[in-house]
């Protein structure tokens, strides 16, 4: 692994970051009540009284939103604290209708776990980085202030007041751009496995405090600033490399980091200070005496267990060494949770089509998805979840070249015939006649046929030229326009050379 | 006809269903005289003649077509203005709520309503419970029914925070009211004008739709004329209520029938440091008196030792307002109530301004206490200090109850003062919560019955505290003394 520099005029710098990433939970309704989360409804249309904090409301624990960040936490392997409390952190704003916001300061529900990251796509095992997680609390979100509805005032829309967050501690444990993305990207994906968080930045279902501070490798920590609701996995890459130098030319021209909240502006690529620790709110936390301490008991806990999915390291794992992926293929594949599913649904299908075990038809698999199928994508601009080849589509085709109905060119053709068409592989084959054929009698008139057209090239190829036995098999498969069992082409063409040398 | 008026929740639920006489004319009863009182004593902050009156009909139709009947059945109840009524305002005294009509009725009040209560009005109460004299009241304090017998017009406190619920009850503006107990604002103001109140164990009474002051000590509980009335209405509000996280998930044991002032076999405790130097002479003698009745009806008397009893006072006073202050902080003039927006405001600004001229003096000083304590550096020294005096005291009670089954102490450390007398000396005013207080902020049940006059006329409670879930115990304690006291002075009707 390189080391992530920032090379100043007292020469090389090292940035230390960690990251309090807030990701909304997934869940029908709110974390204290009932009102709904979905995303993008008419401004004030999911208020209940207990959000809007009329008089006399009550907040009531979503035990959803609980069970969620439990989950959360087991799929990092994080400590579960059986027994937590919520708190409030006080302060006025009008998107915070009760005047604080209901945390949990002092004793969070998921302590310490970690995050395991690859930094080298193309060799997993020997390029993992692990990045502590101090804690994952529960909160609720704020409300959203709309300052271009009116001239001279602000509008609020409480519709996200009240939506259960889980604020995700890191340790100060990433040193570069680089490592920050992929830790955001695999929280992002342990998240998606779980269900716990849709992972959508756009939304701002995923947001991060990022903290940076730089030192000389090695030395003493250095004084942090955290840039506040970042939120895209490139912005948070950008503020670490612009933070970084920037802190590296203050401390360079004399001068000292204060701890500070800036702001990042993604226009100018750059952050800006926002207030300074000598401003900062006094949040007054205190237990919130309308909540009992949240107690987990073992059967709440086991379930949380037993409803994990399997996560992406196992996945991968697996992947290598039960299917027989190479460590690229298995990263790419269970790196999203929906591209996992989709293989897992394929080479169910695909096994069932060729009659053959899952490990003997996975490569194939795996390489048509990424190959043909992602490549057809792509030209196509879709992604793999609006994708109109299905599963079941895919295995069908799979399940004819693994039979020997058709070759693997042919089925290049066949895949674009059902992406222009949606009709399913096998009735395209017998439409279009594109059976492949095993008929030695055809298949050896074509080859001689194709001899005798290139006498010139068989006697270059017998007097050494041994590279040309491809232009002699590629010429037969033209000939025959693909259907030729290309086995068989190889086999013929190498017989009938042989035979006039002998 | 008898008047209807000088009858409690018992006697006119039971004269309702026999057909004695009907809901309608006892609502009629009771809206003349809450009208009739309403400028001498200020109970009421609304009167709502037409609720009543409407309840009351439809207790009478259902009687006339043979429907079973409520608990309350009949019964009209005075509301204590902390509680959410459905389009009725609810303003908890303070001008910052003035005007607010909730769209929502709170758990306690709605079990009311569905026993078969109706509503005469809002009760007068001091700022947010926030008192106890009911002088912090935006609407006026509430004048006490009660007159020294010194030939004086001094104008009395009725107590507070349930100043309103109390002058109403005695002044037989209603038979009984709503009240909420978060230091002893149910208990000190039922001892000042001689009726019966009790504060259940905490969570028994759900505080969903009670505007909040301290979360953790709010308990609501009714206030009557005696013992049989507090638990049959205690009933009636009473229950689990899975909108409020802190509700007691347990059932409502049926207090009315469970009723027996026999104490034989019991054990009540006397707790040493209750009895301070400087003690009021009557209330001394009140307490003695107590102890002689119980004695009489079969109990044990046992000395017990509550140590941490001088710590209780200033804990209430840390843990109360730190709490309140962050309660308050929703009333910002952004969504409901009073919005103050001075030419050229921006949002800081208008917070200051409405909260300037919303909360009263009272209200302030509390919201900057508690502020101050729950501030960055002086957390650990006030807030925390107070939750581990606050287990102490727990542990007090817990380690007492191995001893006796019932404490009896006094209910506040003086009769009724005037008007005024302390409303210059916070220390002073806060004192009155001296007994009051280590019940509540142990959770416990706890209850004030009459225990007889002063020497100057006015009306001393007696304070029965129980263990966690023994409301009976509390309530059976009451009625041997109410037995025995054989309390029935009321106000001279001077309104």
């Amino acid at each position: 692994m390189s080391e992530y520099r920032i090379e100043g005029a007292t020469g090389a710098w090292e940035v230390v970051v960690g990251l309090e990433v807030h990701a909304q939970v997934t869940s029908h309704s709110k974390l204290f009540s009932g009102a709904s989360t979905k995303f993008g409804a008419e401004p004030n249309s999911q208020v209940s009284l207990v959000d809007a904090a009329m008089p006399g409301m009550l907040p009531v624990p979503n035990r959803e939103c609980i069970r969620q960040a439990v989950r959360t936490g087991m799929a990092i392997e994080a400590q579960i604290n059986k027994w937590s409390r919520f708190d409030r952190k006080n302060y006025f704003y009008a998107d915070l209708p009760q005047g604080y916001q209901i945390s949990q300061l002092y004793h969070p529900i998921v302590g310490e776990g970690s995050i395991d990251v690859v930094l080298d796509d193309k060799d997993p095992e020997n390029s993992i980085k692990t990045i502590g997680i101090e804690r994952i609390h529960v909160e609720q979100d704020a409300g959203k202030l709309m300052h271009d509805q009116h001239p001279t005032m602000s509008y609020v829309d409480l519709n996200r007041s009240g939506v259960a967050l889980m604020e995700i501690v890191s340790r100060p444990d990433m040193r570069s751009p680089a490592e920050v993305g992929a830790y955001l990207r695999k929280l992002r994906s342990i998240l998606r496995y779980v269900g716990s968080c849709d992972g959508n930045m756009e939304e701002g279902s995923m947001r991060a405090d990022v903290n940076v501070s730089v030192r000389k490798p090695g030395g003493e920590l250095g004084t942090r600033t955290e840039t506040k609701n970042v939120n895209s996995v490139r912005f948070v890459m950008a503020v670490v490399e612009q933070e970084a130098r920037r802190q590296v030319g203050v401390i360079e021209d004399g001068g000292s980091i204060v701890q500070e909240t800036r702001l990042y502006d993604p226009d100018r690529n750059e952050t800006r200070s926002m207030r300074s620790k000598e401003d900062a709110h006094d949040y007054r936390y205190f237990p919130d005496p309308d909540l009992l301490p949240l107690e987990l008991d073992e059967a709440f806990l086991a379930e949380c267990r037993a409803s994990l999915p399997e996560l992406p390291d196992a996945k991968r794992h697996r992947y290598e060494n039960a299917l027989g992926l190479s460590p690229y293929n298995a990263g790419v594949l269970t790196a999203e949770v929906e591209t996992a599913r989709w293989f897992e649904a394929l080479l169910a299908a695909t096994s069932a089509k060729a009659g053959k075990p899952e490990a003997e038809v996975a490569k194939q698999a795996a390489n048509w998805l990424m190959s043909e199928l992602f490549g057809a994508l792509n030209r196509l601009g879709k992604s793999l979840e609006n994708s109109p080849v299905s599963p079941t589509a895919g295995a069908e085709l799979l399940g004819l070249v693994a039979k020997g109905t058709i070759s693997g060119s042919i089925a290049k053709q066949v895949l674009e015939r059902m992406l222009e068409t949606g009709d399913g592989a096998e009735a395209i084959v017998t439409r279009e006649g594109l059976t492949q054929t095993s008929d030695s009698g055809a298949i050896e008139s074509a080859v001689e046929a194709v001899l005798a057209a290139n006498a010139d090239k068989v006697e270059q190829y017998r007097g050494g030229k041994e590279a040309l036995f491809g232009f002699f098999v590629g010429q037969t498969m033209k000939a025959m326009q693909g259907k030729a069992n290309p086995q068989m082409v190889n086999e013929v063409v190498r017989a009938k050379l042989g035979a006039s040398t002998a | 006809m008898t008047d209807l008026t000088n009858l409690g929740v018992a006697a006119i639920r039971d004269g309702v269903a026999a057909g004695e006489f009907t809901a309608r004319e006892v609502a009629e009863g009771f809206n003349a005289n809450v009208a009739a009182a309403q400028s001498a004593l200020n109970a009421f902050i609304v009167a709502t003649p037409d609720k009543a009156l409407a309840a009351a009909d439809a207790v009478d139709a259902a009687r006339a077509s043979g429907k079973p009947l409520g608990k309350m059945a009949g019964v009209p109840i005075g509301m204590k203005d902390l509680f959410a009524t459905q389009g009725v305002q609810t303003t908890a005294a303070s001008h910052i709520l003035e005007g607010f009509v909730p769209e929502y009725e709170s758990t306690v009040s709605q079990k009311l309503w569905d026993a078969g209560a109706g509503m005469l009005g809002k009760l007068n109460l001091d700022q947010f419970a926030m008192g106890s004299s009911n002088e912090t009241s935006f609407f006026g304090n509430v004048i006490s029914p009660w007159k020294r017998n010194d030939g004086g017009n001094a104008g009395l406190a009725p107590g507070g925070s349930s100043g309103g619920s109390a002058a109403a009850v005695s002044a037989r503006l209603c038979p009984a009211a709503t009240g909420t107990d978060t230091g002893g604002s149910i208990r000190q103001p039922a001892a000042f004008v001689g009726i019966s109140g009790i504060k259940p164990t905490y969570g028994r009474c759900s505080r969903w739709g009670i505007v909040a002051f301290a979360s953790s000590l709010d308990q609501a509980g009714p206030m009557a004329r005696d013992v049989r009335d507090c638990a049959i209405m205690l009933e009636a509000m009473a229950g689990f209520d899975p909108r409020d996280a802190t509700s007691l998930d347990l059932p409502v044991p049926a207090w009315e029938a469970g009723l027996n002032p026999d104490m034989r076999g019991l054990r009540v405790g006397i707790p040493r440091e209750y009895r301070m130097d400087g003690m009021d002479a009557d209330v001394a003698k009140s307490w003695d008196n107590g102890i002689a009745w119980l004695r009489d009806a079969g109990a044990e008397i046992v000395d017990i030792s509550l140590p941490h009893t001088k710590y209780a006072l200033p804990a209430y006073y840390i843990v109360a307002p730190a709490e309140a202050s962050s309660n308050l902080a929703r009333y910002d003039g952004v969504r409901y109530g009073l919005r103050e927006l001075p030419d050229g405001a921006g949002l800081q600004d208008m917070y200051a301004a409405t909260r300037a001229a919303g909360f009263g003096a009272e209200v302030k000083r509390r919201i900057l206490i508690g502020t101050y304590v729950l501030s960055a550096g002086f957390y650990d020294a006030y807030y925390t200090q107070a939750q581990k005096v606050r287990t102490l005291i727990a542990r007090d009670f817990e380690a007492a109850w191995a001893h006796c089954d019932v404490i009896l102490a006094p209910t506040a450390p003086s009769a009724a003062f005037a008007l005024g007398d302390k409303s210059e000396d916070p220390l002073a005013m806060y004192l009155n919560d001296v007994f009051a207080v280590p019940a509540s902020l142990a959770g416990l049940p706890a209850m004030s019955v009459p225990a007889g006059l002063n020497r100057e006329g006015l009306p001393l409670g007696l304070q029965i505290i129980g263990k966690a879930f023994d409301e009976q115990g509390v309530l059976n304690a009451g009625l041997a003394i109410e037995a025995r006291a054989r309390f029935n002075a009321k106000p001279e009707k001077w309104w």
